[in-house]
């Protein structure tokens, strides 16, 4: 039925990506130049790129049947979903950190991903959800930021490439696309972080979280939040959070990856693993409270017993 | 379906125990009752708090069994201190609860309930918090939640919680895990129970 309505249907999003690959095909000579700016018409032709889709009636079932490793573990293309990410603004700027673990299943693909894709030496973006889909498209809005800026004589705003991300990622909205993504960086306005998820969904915020860590990472970020933190304490509650989530969700965890963006840019400022964390602290850094940040190595010595005076006294 | 979140009890620290759970009783998407108890004092200085399991079938989570089998256990550790005297100590309550809880799952209707087990131990001048969910799995642990709270709070705990913290500095931490769940939890819940247990008893009191 689904195959059926989309073959006829005109406003399905199958049915609309295959007219405007015919028009496409047709159109040779249309010219970006017109525009000015790709972004700037919703075009969907040019402005917007167009991608090739699987030759089945259904595309999206097919790729369903093949990706849904809930339904089907020995389905042939696993993809990567557990992870933590944040970033916040504040006084200082934005900090991003993300961990750096990459599952397939319950397999631990990798500990050392990259989540923060350097679109430019102003814009970060963080990966969640699938890594390909991610590491593509972030790395296709850095190729657009670039032309915007030639044919500008301007930076992008943060605003206009998130959105312009999240445009895209809209017209391709039920077709399997999983990217939850933080854009980051520093333009005109000052610090500014934006969530844009496959869903379409664009939100203008101080702080976010993503993954399926993110509520642990909540847990201690909210609490230690404030405007008007230093860029020390900033760094700080950025790895602790981090730190909180690769010890709390067994889907996150192995490294962090801190940056924090100023006015001049954006400055990786170091890769931390949790686990040396957990036991010794993030070694000799600005911020760090010195020792781990484990419960047990937090407390070591403290006991919550209440002893009588005299049961002590004849103790000791 | 019931959404309980029993929130972060816990928090063992000078010899006190503090408890948390919200108070309400839904069904599907309707709240039935906003005052309803949650932890049940079990013994002069032992705590019970109780809850579904979430995202379990409804089939599965009558909320009348979480409260069948809190009054089960209720009875059941009354009877023990009428037959011998003396009550049973913290330790020896959650023993018996979890083989209660191991022999429901292998029965053919298990109960669907997770607990929160907290007690003064007054021969040690210990508290001791048990976290134990209806497979009859326990554990001794310094602070505790069940339910989607936990998501929130468990992390939050991992920084603040402080064994030799003030009574005053423990409810602050309460509070802070309130808040987050407040904050950031979709279905959260508004009222909470909090109720403390140290060398003199039980108390509730207000947040």
């Amino acid at each position: 039925m689904q195959s059926f309505v989309d073959r006829y249907s005109t406003t399905s999003a199958v049915s609309q990506l295959r007219k405007v690959q015919r028009l496409a095909e047709e159109d040779d000579e249309y010219s970006d130049a017109t525009w000015g700016s790709g972004a700037g018409f919703g075009n969907i032709m040019k402005g917007s790129p167009a991608f090739t889709v699987p030759n089945v009636p259904d595309p999206t079932s097919f790729l369903r049947l093949h990706t849904d490793d809930r339904a089907d573990p020995s389905c042939r293309i696993k993809i990567q979903h557990g992870t933590t990410t944040l970033a916040f603004r504040f006084q200082g700027g934005v900090i991003v950190a993300v961990d750096s673990r990459a599952t397939a299943g319950s397999y631990i693909a990798s500990g050392t991903v990259k989540k923060v894709i350097e679109i430019n030496p102003y814009l970060l973006g963080t990966m969640a959800g699938g890594a390909a889909d991610c590491q593509y498209w972030e790395t296709y809005l850095g190729m657009h930021c670039r032309l915007h800026e030639l044919r500008n004589r301007e930076r992008i705003s943060v605003s206009a490439a998130s959105k312009y991300l999240s445009n895209l990622v809209y017209s391709y909205k039920g077709m399997g696309l999983s990217m939850g993504t933080m854009i980051c960086g520093w333009d005109k306005t000052g610090p500014a972080v934006f969530y844009v998820d496959s869903d379409g969904t664009r939100l203008k915020g101080d702080l976010f979280s993503v993954g399926s860590g993110s509520t642990f990472a909540y847990g201690v970020l909210d609490q230690g939040y404030r405007w008007d933190l230093t860029d020390e304490e900033a760094q700080e509650l950025g790895r602790r959070s981090i730190y909180a989530a690769g010890h709390r969700d067994a889907f996150s965890g192995n490294t962090c990856n801190l940056y924090h963006v100023k006015e001049d840019g954006w400055k990786f400022i170091g890769n931390y693993d949790i686990s040396q964390m957990h036991y010794e602290g993030p070694g000799n850094v600005p911020g760090a409270p010195g020792g781990g940040y484990g419960y047990d190595q937090r407390v070591v010595g403290r006991s919550s017993a209440n002893p009588p005076e005299v049961v002590a006294a004849a103790a000791a | 379906m019931q959404y309980s979140f029993i929130e972060p009890p816990w928090r063992p620290r000078k010899g006190y125990l503090i408890m948390a759970a919200d108070t309400t009783a839904a069904r599907s998407i309707v709240k039935m009752k906003v005052d309803e108890d949650k932890i049940k004092t079990l013994s002069p200085h032992l705590l019970m708090a109780y809850s579904g399991e979430p995202g379990k079938s409804l089939s599965l989570k009558d909320p009348r069994d979480t409260v069948q089998f809190a009054e089960y256990v209720e009875r059941n550790i009354r009877l023990y201190q009428i037959r011998n005297l003396y009550p049973l100590r913290p330790a020896a309550a959650a023993s018996w609860i979890r083989r209660a809880l191991a022999d429901s799952i292998r029965s053919r209707k298990p109960y669907v309930v997770n607990l929160l087990l907290g007690g003064y131990d007054t021969a040690t001048h210990e508290p001791h918090l048990y976290w134990v969910d209806y497979l009859g799995t326990m554990t001794e642990v310094p602070f505790a939640a069940h339910g989607y709270g936990a998501y929130f709070a468990l992390s939050l705990l991992d920084r603040y919680h402080n064994p030799e913290a003030t009574l005053e500095e423990g409810l602050e931490t309460l509070k802070r895990c309130l808040d987050e769940v407040s904050k950031r939890l979709v279905v959260s819940p508004s009222k909470y129970k909090v109720k403390i247990v140290d060398k003199d008893g039980v108390r509730e009191i207000e947040l």
